[in-house]
């Protein structure tokens, strides 16, 4: 496979790089080009708009289930149109709401943010920021592409059949997830869930591979590791914790459907289920938690380094100033990492773990906010006395950071085993994941299509649209998740279908309306927002210089619309570290001059 | 020219495609880390049953190890460019490979039909054993089908230059299995 590095290095030799437009001089196939492709730009455009795609059907089961939400009782004729007998009369069935639950965490948490956030970014960023043509395996990574796609195919076809997709939450806890007895979401649709997700793993782990090697092995001379881009920092990272955690979900999955299909009590025991008795014993639900959670924490950082490390770059391409404390970003990164590891068990505090393994395990979570607040802080001494353009990719990047911070103060709430008690499965536990994790990222996924856009497409995305979109979405996503920590600490749980047979969670109905509204609009500014997306690719004001951002590192050095090998001739060189901004009275220097002998030590 | 040179700058380096295997393996090892803390916690519940561990696996062990050695023959008999026995070794550590496999079901089916562990209802060290010496099994059959594909390559490959990093990458990924099992073995012997 070592020959497929280097595909057609003469073809890309030849000219007329700035007005190709996707077809002319390489002589492929419209399949090898765009369908089978082993060209990692077009792997990574192929994630996006898969993930894009997920992105719309994940949403709109969050407004669907809000509406609920908000509207108890209310009938809406447009959603039994749609739906039929699961919403029959207008109102969401109990069994579909919490389909939509599911599957809307699912989606979001898998395949969007992690297929569609570092699978676009890594395969899109990593040959072009380190100076490599492609991938250490190209193969490895069409099929990790497919792989995902045969995934998503499960997982959408899941959604169709009689009894519906999957309902036991995302996390999939059994007995709920293992007994077809025990509902509907039960029976075909968790099967279905699994194998989706089995394949999904795989997926992951060929990515992951294939990250890691080329990271390590492909760097263009001169590219030391400290001379790495944040964003390849962050991606390795975050694959080397899909590569070590991936794996113990997929044994905690296989163990499941052992248990769903072939009568073994892995996770079973002493079930009576509609006056059925159950021969499973010894069985231990935990033991699934403990396997679930250790891929689940890591999944958490697996999420959120690829949009750190987009952050970090954007913010000192357009502060026009180096970012602050570069080791220490890394050195926080790294800490980040291991600790992903070594903190599971918070999600477990409630379910009779030992009290004193919680307290250290309270000990370990409370230390994260250690390299997180050193990362807040480097981004805003970046941001410090910075001659900033706010371009939409920075605005979002800003707005990352903002919802980390916020997001990630109430993370010091729940990780107290004490006080977590009394705040765990309430809405406090969703609005503190959404905003640190979910949205936040999305922000960072957000930052990084409008600042790479020129690169994927040679076009600009609309900018006054972007700039809609951010303010819009950024409004929206406090309105909606700010109030769920009061609803949280008075107490509603979440997942709830309907709160209101407690009267004392009655006086937040109006504040449920409110959401849900706020919940249409943002998700409709998402839609103009992948408008604005596919316009752009066929009619967005082209770019003109190869370097539009005046950014230091190598993807700017390549052809406006690079081909398949990247650079039309050698690779270039790298001689200094990607963030020499305003040094020495110049704008930036580019990581490929060599560095003077009179210049000054960054 | 420049293909040269990259070839060059790499090959100070160590070969992408077997870090990617050394990254794999990683993988694979937390997975059974995953399984085999899992018999652990489960070990010490309510309900758990031991196996004899059928006599059969003995010989498979000694099926793989030895396949193991023929593999790193075919190794060394690639590198000194014998092609005829590097086609011999391969094929025995095919055969060897083989034999695992089918030991292993038939220590699957001892243990079904004669210590009658099935699966329904109460599950101990039995079951754990049909899962994960099942995956392994799974890992064992992925290398021999990787190395069929290899054995077919020695007749009708036309290759340019002639480069032994498949061949390592494949002896490297076999030995692994080896050695997982022989870890598989010793955790259910001292545990289970």
């Amino acid at each position: 496979m070592s020959e497929a590095l280097h595909i057609h290095p003469e073809s890309t030799v030849v000219g007329h790089h700035d007005d190709h437009n996707g077809h002319g001089h390489h002589h492929q196939s419209f399949v090898s080009k765009y369908v089978f492709s082993m060209d990692h730009k077009t792997i990574g455009k192929q994630f996006l708009i898969t993930g894009i795609v997920w992105a719309v059907i994940g949403g709109l089961f969050s407004v669907l289930f809000r509406l609920q939400l908000g509207f108890p009782g209310q009938e809406f004729p447009i959603l039994e149109t749609f739906f039929g007998e699961r919403a029959a009369g207008g109102l969401i069935k109990p069994e579909f709401y919490y389909s939509l639950v599911t599957m809307h965490g699912t989606v979001l948490v898998f395949f969007v943010l992690t297929a569609g956030l570092s699978g676009t970014f890594a395969n899109f960023l990593i040959p072009l920021q380190i100076g490599a043509r492609d991938m250490a395996s190209p193969f490895l990574n069409m099929l990790s592409y497919w792989f995902f796609f045969l995934a998503s195919v499960i997982m959408l076809s899941s959604l169709f059949v009689q009894t519906g997709p999957a309902s036991g939450g995302w996390t999939m806890y059994p007995p709920l997830s293992a007994l077809g007895q025990a509902g509907d979401g039960s029976k075909i649709g968790t099967d279905l869930w699994l194998i989706s997700m089995a394949l999904f793993i795989v997926s992951s782990l060929l990515g992951g591979l294939n990250y890691i090697s080329t990271i390590l092995n492909m760097r263009t001379k001169g590219m030391s590791m400290t001379r790495l881009p944040l964003p390849i920092w962050a991606l390795f990272f975050t694959a080397v914790l899909g590569v070590l955690s991936f794996p113990v979900l997929l044994s905690g999955a296989i163990l499941l459907l052992f248990d769903r299909n072939l009568g073994t009590s892995f996770f079973l025991s002493d079930i009576v289920i509609n006056g059925e008795v159950l021969p499973n014993e010894g069985g231990s639900a935990i033991l699934y938690q403990h396997l679930f959670w250790f891929l689940g924490h890591p999944e958490v950082y697996i999420i959120l380094l690829p949009a750190m490390g987009m952050v970090s770059e954007i913010m000192s391409v357009n502060s026009r100033k180096p970012i602050f404390g570069y080791m220490a970003m890394l050195g926080s990164m790294f800490a980040i990492a291991i600790l992903a590891f070594l903190v599971w068990a918070h999600h477990m505090f409630v379910t009779g773990l030992n009290p004193f393994l919680g307290s250290v395990f309270v000990l370990l979570t409370l230390l994260i906010a250690v390299p997180s607040a050193i990362k807040v802080f480097n981004w805003l001494t970046t941001l410090w006395r910075g001659n900033i353009r706010f371009t939409v990719g920075m605005l979002f990047a800003i707005g990352f950071v903002s919802l980390f911070i916020s997001g990630g103060l109430t993370g010091i709430f729940l990780g107290n085993s004490t006080i977590d008690i009394h705040l765990h499965d309430t809405m406090f536990v969703v609005a503190h994941f959404h905003i640190v994790m979910g949205v936040a990222s999305m922000f960072g996924m957000f930052a990084g299509i409008y600042h790479w856009f020129p690169k994927m497409y040679g076009r600009y995305m609309n900018a006054t649209l972007g700039y809609i979109h951010f303010w819009v979405t950024i409004i929206g996503a406090y309105l909606i998740f700010w109030p769920m920590h009061y609803q949280g600490l008075a107490g509603i749980p979440r997942r709830y279908l309907d709160k209101s047979g407690w009267h004392s969670f009655n006086q937040f109905g109006d504040l449920d309306k409110m959401i849900t509204v706020v919940t249409i609009v943002v998700f409709a500014v998402q839609l103009m927002f992948i408008f604005n997306f596919f316009y752009s690719i066929f009619k967005g004001r082209k770019v003109t210089s190869s370097n539009p951002w005046g950014a230091t590192t190598l993807e700017w050095t390549t052809p406006i619309n690079p081909g398949h090998g990247n650079w039309p001739g050698e690779i270039p060189e790298v001689h200094r570290w990607p963030y020499d901004y305003g040094k020495d009275g110049r704008e930036y220097i580019p990581q490929t001059e060599p560095v003077g002998s009179n210049e000054s030590k960054h | 020219m420049e293909i040269s040179a990259t070839v060059e700058n790499q090959r100070k380096k160590i070969h992408p495609h077997k870090y990617t295997l050394w990254v794999a393996i990683g993988s694979i090892l937390m997975m059974f880390a995953g399984l085999t803390s899992a018999f652990i916690v489960k070990s010490n519940l309510v309900g758990w049953r031991d196996v004899k561990m059928p006599q059969i696996f003995w010989f498979s062990t000694v099926a793989i190890i030895l396949s193991s050695v023929t593999m790193h023959m075919a190794l060394r008999s690639f590198r000194n460019r014998e092609r005829l026995k590097y086609r011999q070794f391969i094929a025995i550590t095919v055969a060897l490979g083989i034999a695992f496999v089918v030991m292993q079901l038939a220590g699957f089916s001892e243990l079904w039909n004669q210590q009658h562990v099935t699966l329904k209802g109460v599950t101990g060290a039995g079951q754990f054993l049909y899962v994960i010496f099942g995956l392994h099994g799974l890992h064992v059959l992925g290398g021999i089908i990787a190395l069929i594909v290899m054995f077919i390559r020695a007749f009708f490959g036309k290759s340019k230059n002639y480069s032994s990093v498949p061949v390592e990458v494949a002896a490297t990924y076999w030995h692994f299995v080896d050695l997982l099992w022989i870890y598989l073995l010793v955790f259910f012997i001292v545990i289970g």
